[in-house]
């Protein structure tokens, strides 16, 4: 067992872990956030995104020991005092999801995608999300909410606060 | 109180209701079910297509710390078969399927021994430390190899590895009107197997509650309706102590009609050992344990006259059934047998499936399933005809389809097409998609000599949908019928639930049945809730399939919505001391027609009604209504598919560079899912064509055996589509509606490789096996050109 | 999707790292952003008792200078690479195929030293190395020493790395586009996110409207990334049709694998033709 500390989603947590343990294996069996799913185990499909330390990352891909000290944001993290990120709102408005079990990996791809480039063209959108797979919409309609979204400002926990 | 603002509700695009819960992270899959006491299974899968079973010591698993029991195959002896609902003919080969193996291994992933623990960690490591011997038998792969008379068995005391031979001939006699044809074509085409891949891995929780003796199954699965009735029979657990939920569901595409073993053993285990269980499949150990689809040989012969006419259609089909025969597994074949003849008028047609049993994962319902066969077939080769008789493959085609004006229609399979305008959709898409400025660029280009080859694919289908009238679903010797049911309970205080029966794993019913209630009730959309995968709360239902959700449960809950407001009529004018014949309905008001002052909103009678005070005499005090709708006839939906490829002739790569779709789909509840669903069917049926294969070595593995290896096409990989729609309204619902899931994937395949070979057919390749991957293609052109000295690709412009 | 147990350690220095290594034997596995590593373990087509965390060792992570070699850090992420100007003005190769890895999340995670030491033909900066005559510097119990690229590969999966040794930097020789070098990455792949069925590095130097010096590397041609020297020799003051004829000869000397849907024949021809189509794109010819 080895001790962990990570922060997910604003929370901190201390643990003592199997150094096997996966990362996403830790947000859902141990913390209970099965807001990210698992789809895949060869990291093909992207489900598992989330944010770590600022960067996305697929976190069946790292041991939940690797995010020792680091922060963590997945999908359940993003609205902000029950507001939605504009990405949210961008698939909903734009019926970027079906079943929706590709949906957070994708929001959270999307994320990193416009964190670096706040104004991608469709096909920017496309190879970034590369790494995601959607078996519902055929993309276009993702593709069309990661546009819309695009330019929209985040929600900060100051900007919404009474 | 809420009132209504008079638009209507059917054909607007909403956004879903669904959606809050997923772009949040708030859903309830399966796999995110906790309870107490826990215990993980995971599930030793045989490594060999085909073994005898000579030991298996599940002991030494035992002695690991958190293991806390193991089975092996004759530790379910009691345990029924697993069921196949669909023997399709009377003498068909039904082997029994047990949940896991008891002698012999006849796929590679056939589960040989279970494992119990307490956390998915514990029970993988278990796996590794049951021991099993198998002793080899050959492996049985090829369709054609299997049906000879010295073949290796799959199933040895059947003494055959042919399952079933159905066959059907319809008007003349097809070799009479073959010897009047001035053309006569045969082709052999290949369905390669594929794997569904819903995004969601399949997964079981089963919670016992020893104070009621009742069984909780939570399961991934789209039928939660037929799963309980099965898991009663397959069991013994009697039907009356087993709820059976499908929380949320990640996408199905026939992958989840099914009743596996798994569920079966979960739920045997938690009767067993009194313990809540669950099991996970990865998506590799999904890609053995979860059906495939596909897996056929179609030969196929077309009789025509000089100028293209149509005279009869032949078709012999091999349809790899797997290793066993699951729930509906030799019924798929059979659901494209009617499809063969698709929109033309001919004078006869001859067709026979023989199912083959092979060593390979289960085949059975792959969105389309069967008819994406029959529609590739036929689309394929009505260009080869084009070819032979000197058309344009469009020109072909309306030479032979039926036209407009005779509708309603009875095919020459039997079916009665209710409606359809093959020519405006045709029309249509050919002006969206610039056929023929395209036609004249592709000329040029190949004058030019240019390496990168422009190919123009063409597929104008229909398909049967909506499945299905019980009485037909009875000739065709399936075991369960085809209706839908819908309730509604109008609540005190105005607001509606309406409970389905369909069990939807994204398709957005909880937006639609929404919409089709509001407008009906004359209620607001937001006061609708629609309940539905849970048979306590949803008792009735045959579930979600073949594009049927809509056309069967969503006119039930139509049906369902007139009687409500029937009955609030009832309730309403003796309120308002008035006769029933003199109320107007409008917008969930009822006032008296001329004195438009007395009103009762249908909000306010189901207060009235809860109350009962004042009902007339006689009146139960409910407005609740309930409908079960057995369809009269299918829906056909049909359109035309157009797509342009460019194809780099020395690498063999294939670039969708546009892709037009004109559905008629009749009428419209929600726009945008139905684009959504268009999209996604597209996004499945141009895999197929370009990408996706199951692919077996020679010893029986999978050797697409992880997602890596199997090219589930990402963002990059599928074009921008242009999709539209003409509206022609069925008229065997009330709704006008026809089904729209499975569309897309059964009419773009054949569009996508027409175009391939439209391209490469100057260079000298008549056909592409699918999927038409870089290397196939670049073969293709090599061993047509394989004369010329020299050749290293197209010469370059 | 269930990693085997094993032990783990998350050394603070090289040294440590290197001792803990030498002590644990064949037994250890190294683990850097684990973008490789982990879906083997997942897979469990690996069982290390030992796992060495060398991921957070400071000063192997970044960029520098050093007259006129570039070295990288075995540390620095591909992600790190692509952004880094560094790399862009001397080594434009480099961040040109590493932002054709896999994926912008694996891009993050995976580390060029993993990459390199992970030795998977398939994967794209191994020909990368290659084609620069990149030098990879190992530290082991007697210290450092310097490994050229042509000698690292071994075998599929296999690197000249001695399991008590880390890989800690990579130096690479400048060639910059002010100093005439042109480069591309030609990537062929039959879906956007899967390995490279053929990749071919190029990297060549122009002088009067013809190529003076090139330098081909070449992806998923054999058990190792190979040069493909035999075209090399043929490009030396090719023009644009002197390069569609030196192409001809990019697959002599590779040993394709077959595998189903992809012959070795296609993988040849393939070789060739994104030789000549890489080539010319770095030689601005195209």
């Amino acid at each position: 067992m080895t001790r962990i500390s990570v922060t997910v989603d604003g929370t901190k947590y201390e643990d003592d872990v199997e150094p096997r343990l996966l990362l996403v294996h830790y947000l859902r069996d141990r913390l209970g956030l099965t807001g990210t799913p698992v789809g895949c185990d060869t990291s093909n499909c992207g489900a598992c995104t989330v944010d770590l330390d600022g960067a996305t990352a697929k976190s069946c891909s790292v041991l939940a020991v690797q995010a020792d000290g680091s922060e963590v944001t997945t999908v359940q993290g993003l609205a902000v005092n029950g507001e939605w990120h504009p990405l949210q709102k961008a698939f909903h408005e734009r019926h970027a999801l079906q079943c929706g079990y590709c949906t957070p990996g994708m929001i959270m791809a999307a994320r990193g995608l416009l964190r670096e480039n706040p104004a991608p063209s469709a096909d920017d959108v496309r190879h970034a999300l590369e790494g995601n797979l959607c078996r519902c919409t055929g993309y276009q309609n993702i593709v069309r909410a990661v546009l819309d979204a695009a330019g929209a400002t985040e929600p900060s926990a100051q900007e919404v606060a009474p | 109180m809420s009132e209504r603002t008079g638009e209507r509700e059917v054909g607007r695009s909403r956004p879903r209701k669904e959606d809050a819960r997923l772009v949040t992270g708030q859903t309830t899959w399966t796999d995110n079910i906790g309870v107490t006491g826990l215990l993980h299974l995971a599930i030793l899968r045989s490594p060999m297509a085909h073994a005898r079973i000579e030991r298996v010591d599940v002991t030494p698993a035992l002695e690991r710390p958190g293991v806390v029991a193991a089975f092996t195959g004759r530790d379910f002896a009691e345990l029924a078969s697993l069921p196949c609902a669909w023997p399709v003919t009377e003498d068909i080969v039904l082997p029994g399927h047990p949940a896991v193996a008891v002698d012999e291994v006849r796929y590679a992933g056939d589960p040989v021994a279970v494992v119990v623990a307490r956390d998915r960690y514990t029970a993988a490591d278990a796996l590794e430390a049951v021991e099993v011997d198998y002793e080899p038998l050959p492996p049985v792969l090829d369709l054609e190899a299997a049906l000879a008379n010295d073949a290796s068995l799959v199933h040895a005391d059947k003494g055959t590895n042919r399952c079933f031979v159905w066959p059907l001939a319809t008007g003349e006699r097809y070799e009479t009107v073959r010897e009047r044809a001035d053309v006569v074509l045969r082709r052999r085409y290949h369905q390669q197997r594929l794997i569904p891949n819903a995004m969601e891995p399949r997964s079981v929780v089963v919670t016992p509650l020893a104070t009621s003796g009742e069984y909780t199954v939570y399961s991934a699965t789209q039928i939660p309706h037929v799963l309980r009735v099965m898991l009663a029979m397959v069991t013994g657990v009697p039907e009356h102590k087993l709820r059976v939920v499908a929380p949320d569901v990640g996408g199905g595409f026939g992958s989840k009609l099914q009743v596996y073993g798994e569920e079966v053993i979960a739920l045997d285990l938690a009767r067993r050992l009194g313990r809540p269980v669950k099991w996970t499949e990865s998506r590799s150990e999904g890609y053995l344990a979860t059906h495939h689809g596909r897996g056929q040989i179609q030969d196929i012969e077309v009789a025509a006259t000089r100028e293209g006419r149509l005279l009869g259609l032949k078709v012999d089909l091999l349809a790899d059934m797997g290793a066993y025969l699951m729930l509906v597994t030799p019924g798929i074949p059979i659901l494209g047998a009617f499809m063969y003849p698709a929109i033309y008028k001919m004078d006869a047609y001859d067709f026979t499936c023989t199912g083959v049993f092979t060593t390979r994962t289960p085949t059975d319902a792959y969105r389309g399933a069967g008819r994406p066969e029959a529609t590739y077939a036929i689309e394929r080769i009505m260009d080869e005809l084009a070819v032979e008789v000197g058309l344009d493959p469009v020109e072909l085609r309306r030479r032979n389809w039926i036209g407009h004006e005779e509708f309603p229609y009875t095919s020459i399979s039997g079916l009665t097409y209710d409606s359809g305008n093959y020519e405006a959709a045709t029309d249509k898409a050919l002006a969206l998609f610039g056929y023929d400025e395209l036609r004249a660029e592709q000329a040029k280009r190949n004058e030019s000599g240019d390496s990168v080859r422009l190919g123009i694919g063409v597929s104008t289908y229909t398909e049967m949908c909506g499945l299905a009238p019980s009485r037909v679903l009875r000739d065709l010797r399936y075991a369960a019928g085809g209706w839908e049911a819908a309730s509604i309970r109008m609540l005190p205080t105005g607001k509606v639930e309406v409970v389905t029966g369909t069990s939807p794993h994204g398709q957005g019913h909880e937006t639609c049945w929404s919409q089709i209630a509001a407008d009906v009730l004359g209620v607001p959309f937001e006061d609708v809730e629609v309940v539905h995968g849970d048979t306590r709360s949803a008792p009735q239902g045959m579930d979600t399939y073949g594009s049927r959700s809509l056309v069967v449960g969503g006119a039930a809950v139509h049906h369902a919505a007139e009687k409500v407001v029937d009955k609030a009529r009832k309730v309403a004018a003796h309120l308002l001391e008035a006769d029933e014949r003199d109320l107007e309905f409008t917008d969930g008001v009822f006032s008296v027609k001329g004195s438009p002052e007395e009103r009762r909103t249908i909000q306010e009678v189901a207060f009235e009604t809860f109350s009962s005070h004042d009902l007339p005499d006689g009146m139960e005090p409910t407005i609740n209504a309930e409908h079960l709708l057995d369809p009269e006839n299918f829906s056909y939906p049909h359109g035309t598919h157009l797509c342009a490829v460019e194809i780099d002739t020395e690498t063999g790569r294939t670039s969708i560079r546009s892709y037009v779709c004109v559905d008629d789909v009749g009428k419209v509840i929600n726009p945008v899912i139905v684009e959504g669903q268009v999209h996604g069917g597209l996004a499945q049926g141009i895999a197929q064509a370009l990408y996706e294969e199951a692919v077996y070595d020679d010893e029986g593995n999978l050797v697409s055996g992880t997602m890596a290896d199997y090219l589930v096409p990402g963002a990059p990989d599928l074009p921008e589509f242009t999709t539209d729609r003409t509206e022609t309204p069925a008229t065997s619902n009330p709704l006008g509606v026809k089904g729209v899931g499975e569309a897309g994937t059964i009419a773009s395949t054949p569009a996508v490789v027409n175009a391939i070979v439209d391209a490469l057919r100057p260079l000298g390749v008549h056909d592409v096996r699918m999927p038409c991957s870089p290397g196939r293609v670049w073969e293709a052109l090599r061993s047509a050109q394989s004369d010329r000295s020299g050749w290293e690709g197209a010469e370059r412009s | 999707m269930i990693p085997p147990a094993f032990e783990y350690t998350r050394p603070r220095s090289v040294e440590d790292a290197v001792r803990t290594l030498a002590d644990a034997g064949e037994d250890a596995k190294v683990l850097a952003g684990g973008q490789s590593l982990l879906p083997l373990l997942r897979m469990r087509l690996a069982f290390p008792e030992l796992v060495v965390d060398v991921g957070r060792i400071p000063g192997l992570r970044g960029v520098r200078e050093e007259g006129e070699a570039l070295v990288i850090g075995a540390l620095t992420t591909h992600h790190d690479v692509i952004a880094d100007p560094l790399v862009r003005r001397h080594a434009g190769l480099l961040a040109a195929a590493a932002a054709t890895v896999a994926d912008p999340a694996i891009r993050h995670r995976g580390t060029l030293g993993g990459s390199l030491a992970h030795a998977d033909p398939g994967g794209d900066l191994p020909a990368v190395a290659l084609a620069l005559d990149a030098e990879l510097v190992a530290v082991g119990p007697e210290g450092q020493r310097v490994v050229p690229a042509g000698e690292f590969f071994v075998d599929f999966l296999q690197t000249a790395l001695r399991p008590d040794e880390l890989l800690v930097e990579v130096r690479v020789p400048k060639t910059g586009e002010s100093d005439g070098w042109g480069f591309h990455y030609e990537k062929f792949s039959r879906v956007a996110q899967a390995w490279a069925m053929v990749g071919v590095a190029a990297l060549v130097r122009r002088e009067d409207g013809h190529i003076a010096e090139a330098r081909i590397g070449l992806t998923n041609m054999g058990s190792t990334p190979l040069r493909a020297s035999a075209a090399e020799e043929a490009l030396a003051g090719a023009d644009p049709d002197g390069v569609a004829r030196a192409a001809q000869s990019a697959a002599e000397g590779t040993r394709p694998a077959a595998e189903p849907g992809v012959s070795a024949e296609y993988r040849a021809q393939l070789a060739r033709v994104l030789t000549r189509r890489s080539v010319l794109a770095a030689a601005g010819m195209g």
